[in-house]
C-alpha cells in the first residue's frame, strides 16, 4: 500500500508515518479483565501522578462499585463493574464459541499447535465453594453437583474437555478502561491546531499549551475517550488551582514516564498484573496466548479487542481480553476512525461545491434580466 | 412472549415503513435484579417490541445488545448554538459571494453592493462565532499554525480566511464607490488600487464561496457522531442548497425585485437541491435505522419546520417573486429555513452521540452483515 493510502486506514507504523526516523518499538497496555479485581489503584496511581481534578461534586452513580462513570478529562483510567447472571453468562459464552465457528483471525503468527497438554483433564468453572454452615447452597445440592460433574453431564468445554462444574449463577466483571491509542487516531488526525501529537513510542499526547479547545477531537474519537475539561473540575491542590481547564485531555501513556524506561503508573500498580505494559507486539502475544489459555481451560467467553490491525481504527495500542461482547464493559463493537471516509466526503463536498457556482452561472446567466 | 389467547385476535402486521428497532438492556444483570424482574430478560416482551401489542411478531427477533448502564459510549462534541449559527452564516456569505461575482458580472449595481456587504457582514460574524466557541478564546491563533489537510476545520480556517480576504477586498471597493474619496493624493492612489482589484477579488471570493459552502458539511461528517458519519454522502448536497436559499433570500429582503432575478432563480435551484438532498438523507438514515434523531425531538421538529419554510419561500419565489412584499416574506422564510435546517441537523447528530443504541445498533447490524458474507478480517474483536 502507498504512503498516502496507508495514512488513513490499514495496517501501518504509526510512528515512522509520523516522521520519527528510527523510533522505539511501540508502545501499548495489555488489560487482562479476567484477572481484573475492581480495586480501582489504577484510577488512582493515574490521579495521583498526573495530578488530575475531581470531575466535580462526589456523587454515586448506583451502577454496581463504579462511581468514575466513564473516561472523560480528568478520567484517564475508568474501572467498569458489570453484575451478571447466569443467563448472560450462557449468552457471553455462546457468543465467544460463535466467534471460534466464525473463523475470526488469529492475529500474527498462530502460534504452533496451542499446547494440547491438558486436553482431556477436567476444565471450567471447576471449583466448588465450601459451604459455611447454615449459609450458601445446601450440601446435598453441592455434592449432588459433584456427582454429576464426575459423570460427566456438564457438558464440555471448545476443544471437548470435560467441565467440572456448573455455571456460577453470578459473576463480575470488571474491567479497566484505558485511551486505546489509535494506529488511526480520530481525535489526532482532525486536531486543527496540532495540539495532538503521535509520540515516538506510536502513542498518541495532548500538548495542553498548544490546544486552543475547538472541541473537534471529542467528537472524532470512536470510543469517547477524549474530553475537553470544564470549569466544574474541583481541584484536589492546596493552592485550589485547576490546571487546563478548557483544554482537550485524555490519557497520554505516562509520556513522561515512559521516555525515561518506567512503566506508566496504572500498570506499574495494578496489583494482579491486569494492566500489563510494553512494546505492543509482545502484548498481542501475551494477549493471544492468555486468551488460548482460557479457550483451553473451558472460557468459551474470553476474545480479544483491539489485536486485530485491519479493523477500522488500524488496531489499537491499548488491546483488552474481554469476557463478553465489547458493547457489555461500554465498547464501540465496531469502532472506525471517521477520517478513513475522508477522500469519500471530500469528493462529496467538491461535486456539492461545484454544483453551486454552476448554479450562480445558471441563476445569472440562463434568465432574462 | 405472551401466552394470552387473546393474541390470536391480533390484526395483521400495519402498513408503513418496516423497522427493526433494537432494544437495550441495562448491565444490570444479576441474579437478583433478574429474580425481582420475573419476566426472562432477554426476551422480547410486549414492553420492548416494537409497535406494542398490536403488531404481528417480527419474523427475525429484534437485534438486542447491552449496553453499559445505558451510558453513551461516544461523547457528543462540546459545541453549543455558536456552531450551527455560524454553519448558517457562513453559508449566507458564501452564497453571497457567488451573488456578488454574478451581480458584479452583469451589471446589477444595487445586488452587488448589497450582497457583498452581506458576505463581509456575515464573515465577520462568522469568525466572532467560531473563536467565542473554543475553550480557550485567547489561543485562537493556533488554528493558523499548521494547515492539516486531514482536519477538515484546518482546511475550513483556511478557506474561510481566504474568502475573509477576497471579501474584504470587494468590500472596500465597495465603500470606495460609496465616499465621496478625491482623485489625488495617497487617498486617491488607494482608491485607484481598490478598484483595480475589485474584478480580481470578485473572481477569488466567488471560488473560495464554493468550499467555504461545502466544507462545513465534512466539518460535521467526519467525526463518530452517527447521523452526521452516516450522512456523509448527503449532507454536502444540503448544506450548498441551504447557502444557496439562504444568501438568495437575504437578497431578497434586501434588494429591490428588479434586480433580484437571478437570487430568485438561485434560490430556487437551492431549495429543489435541499429538499432532495435531505430526502435522500432520510431515506438513507432510516435504511440505517438511524432516522430517529432527524425525524423526533428537538433537532426533528425544527427540520421538519425548516422544510415547511423552504417549500413555503420557494413558492413565494416562484409565484410571487416580482411582489415587494410577497419577495421580502419569501426571503424572510428563506433565511429561517437554512437556519432552522443547520440546528436541527447539529441538535439531531448531538441527540444521536448521547444514546448508546445509535452507536452500538448500525455498529452491530453491519458487523452481522459482514460475518454473514463470511467477511471477518476486519473485525475490531478477535479470538486467539
Amino acid at each position: 500500500m502507498g504512503y498516502l493510502a496507508r495514512q488513513l486506514a490499514g495496517r501501518t507504523d504509526p510512528a515512522a508515518d509520523a516522521g520519527w526516523s528510527d523510533p522505539p518499538s511501540r508502545k501499548g497496555f495489555f488489560t487482562d479483565t479476567s484477572i481484573c479485581i475492581g480495586c480501582k489503584a489504577c484510577e488512582v496511581a493515574c490521579k495521583e501522578w498526573n495530578a488530575l481534578p475531581m470531575d466535580g461534586a462526589l456523587d454515586l452513580t448506583g451502577n454496581s462499585y463504579d462511581n468514575t462513570g466513564g473516561l472523560g478529562a480528568s478520567t484517564w483510567r475508568h474501572v467498569a463493574f458489570v453484575e451478571q447472571s447466569q443467563e448472560r453468562i450462557t449468552a457471553a459464552r455462546e457468543s465467544g464459541r460463535r466467534l471460534v465457528d466464525l473463523g475470526m483471525p488469529t492475529v500474527g503468527s498462530p502460534s504452533p499447535s496451542p499446547a494440547p497438554a491438558s486436553r482431556g483433564v477436567p476444565a471450567g468453572y471447576g471449583t466448588l465453594p465450601a459451604p459455611p454452615e447454615e449459609h450458601g447452597p445446601s450440601l446435598g445440592e453441592l455434592l449432588s453437583q459433584k456427582a454429576s460433574a464426575e459423570n460427566g453431564d456438564l457438558g464440555t468445554t471448545l476443544e471437548g474437555t470435560p467441565m467440572v462444574g456448573p455455571l456460577p449463577e453470578f459473576r463480575w466483571l470488571m474491567a479497566s478502561d484505558v485511551c486505546k491509542h489509535c494506529t488511526h487516531a480520530g481525535c489526532l488526525d482532525v486536531c486543527p491546531t496540532g495540539a495532538l501529537f503521535r509520540s515516538e513510542h506510536g502513542t498518541v499526547v495532548v500538548q495542553a499549551d498548544v490546544c486552543n479547545g475547538c472541541g473537534y477531537c471529542v467528537g472524532a474519537c470512536p470510543f469517547g475517550v477524549i474530553e475537553r475539561r470544564t470549569d466544574s473540575s474541583v481541584s484536589v491542590t492546596g493552592d485550589g488551582h485547576v490546571p487546563n481547564i478548557g483544554v482537550a485531555q485524555k490519557c497520554t501513556l505516562c509520556y513522561d514516564r515512559i521516555g525515561h524506561d518506567q512503566e506508566p503508573a496504572c500498570a506499574q500498580t495494578c496489583p494482579t498484573t491486569s494492566i500489563r505494559f510494553g512494546a505492543r507486539d509482545d502484548m498481542v502475544a501475551a494477549a493471544q496466548d492468555r486468551v488460548a489459555q482460557l479457550h483451553e481451560q473451558g472460557f468459551t467467553e474470553a476474545r480479544l479487542y483491539g489485536a486485530n490491525d485491519d479493523d477500522g481504527v488500524g488496531g489499537t495500542g491499548s488491546v483488552f481480553l474481554l469476557l463478553d461482547e465489547p458493547e457489555v464493559y461500554g465498547l464501540p463493537p465496531d469502532p472506525v476512525c471517521a477520517t478513513s471516509k475522508l477522500p469519500e466526503m471530500f469528493r462529496a463536498a467538491g461535486v456539492a461545491g461545484l454544483g453551486l457556482l454552476a448554479a450562480g452561472a445558471v441563476a445569472f446567466l440562463g434568465g432574462r434580466r | 412472549m405472551t401466552t394470552s389467547p387473546f393474541d390470536s385476535y391480533r390484526p395483521p402486521e400495519e402498513g408503513g415503513r418496516r423497522r427493526r428497532r433494537s432494544g437495550v438492556r441495562g448491565a444490570v444483570s444479576g441474579a437478583v435484579s433478574d429474580a425481582s424482574r420475573g419476566m426472562g430478560r432477554g426476551r422480547t416482551s410486549w414492553l420492548n417490541r416494537d409497535g406494542g401489542g398490536r403488531r404481528e411478531a417480527p419474523a427475525v427477533p429484534d437485534a438486542e445488545f447491552s449496553s453499559y448502564y445505558g451510558r453513551a459510549i461516544i461523547k457528543p462534541v462540546p459545541w453549543k448554538h455558536e456552531i450551527p449559527a455560524y454553519l448558517f452564516v457562513g453559508g449566507v456569505a458564501a452564497g453571497s459571494g457567488i451573488i456578488a461575482a454574478g451581480a458584479a458580472a452583469t451589471g446589477r449595481e444595487l445586488l452587488r453592493r448589497n450582497s457583498r456587504l452581506t458576505a463581509m457582514a456575515g464573515v465577520a460574524v462568522s469568525g466572532a462565532l467560531l473563536v467565542a466557541d473554543l475553550g480557550r478564546p485567547e489561543r485562537f491563533l493556533n488554528m493558523m499554525r499548521t494547515v492539516k489537510l486531514t482536519s477538515p476545520m484546518s482546511v475550513g480556517t483556511w478557506i474561510l480566511s481566504g474568502y475573509a480576504a477576497f471579501a474584504g477586498a470587494t468590500t472596500a471597493s465597495e465603500v470606495a464607490r460609496m465616499l465621496p474619496l478625491p482623485e489625488r493624493g495617497p487617498v486617491g492612489v488607494l482608491a485607484r488600487l481598490v478598484r483595480a482589484v475589485d474584478n480580481p477579488a470578485s473572481v477569488g471570493q466567488a471560488l473560495f464561496a464554493a468550499p467555504l459552502a461545502a466544507y462545513t458539511s465534512v466539518l460535521l461528517s467526519d467525526t463518530v457522531i452517527p447521523v452526521w458519519l452516516e450522512s456523509r454522502r448527503e449532507l454536502p448536497f444540503v448544506f450548498v442548497g441551504s447557502a444557496a436559499l439562504a444568501s438568495a433570500g437575504v437578497q431578497l429582503v434586501l434588494t429591490p425585485t428588479d434586480q433580484t432575478g437571478p437570487a430568485r432563480r438561485f434560490a430556487l435551484i437551492g431549495v429543489v437541491t435541499e429538499l432532495l438532498a435531505m430526502h435522500r438523507l432520510e431515506e438513507h438514515l432510516t435504511e440505517l435505522d438511524l432516522d430517529e434523531p432527524v425525524r423526533t425531538g428537538a433537532g426533528g421538529s425544527k427540520l421538519r419546520l425548516a422544510r415547511a419554510l423552504t417549500v413555503a419561500g420557494g413558492l413565494g419565489t416562484l409565484l410571487a417573486g416580482r411582489s415587494r412584499v410577497a419577495a421580502v416574506a419569501s426571503g424572510l422564510a428563506l433565511a429561517s429555513a437554512s437556519s432552522l435546517t443547520r440546528f436541527g441537523i447539529v441538535e439531531a447528530g448531538i441527540e444521536s452521540a448521547t444514546d448508546p443504541k445509535y452507536t452500538v445498533g448500525p455498529q452491530k447490524r453491519r458487523l452481522e452483515e459482514r460475518r454473514d458474507r463470511g467477511q471477518v478480517h476486519d473485525s475490531v474483536v478477535t479470538v486467539r
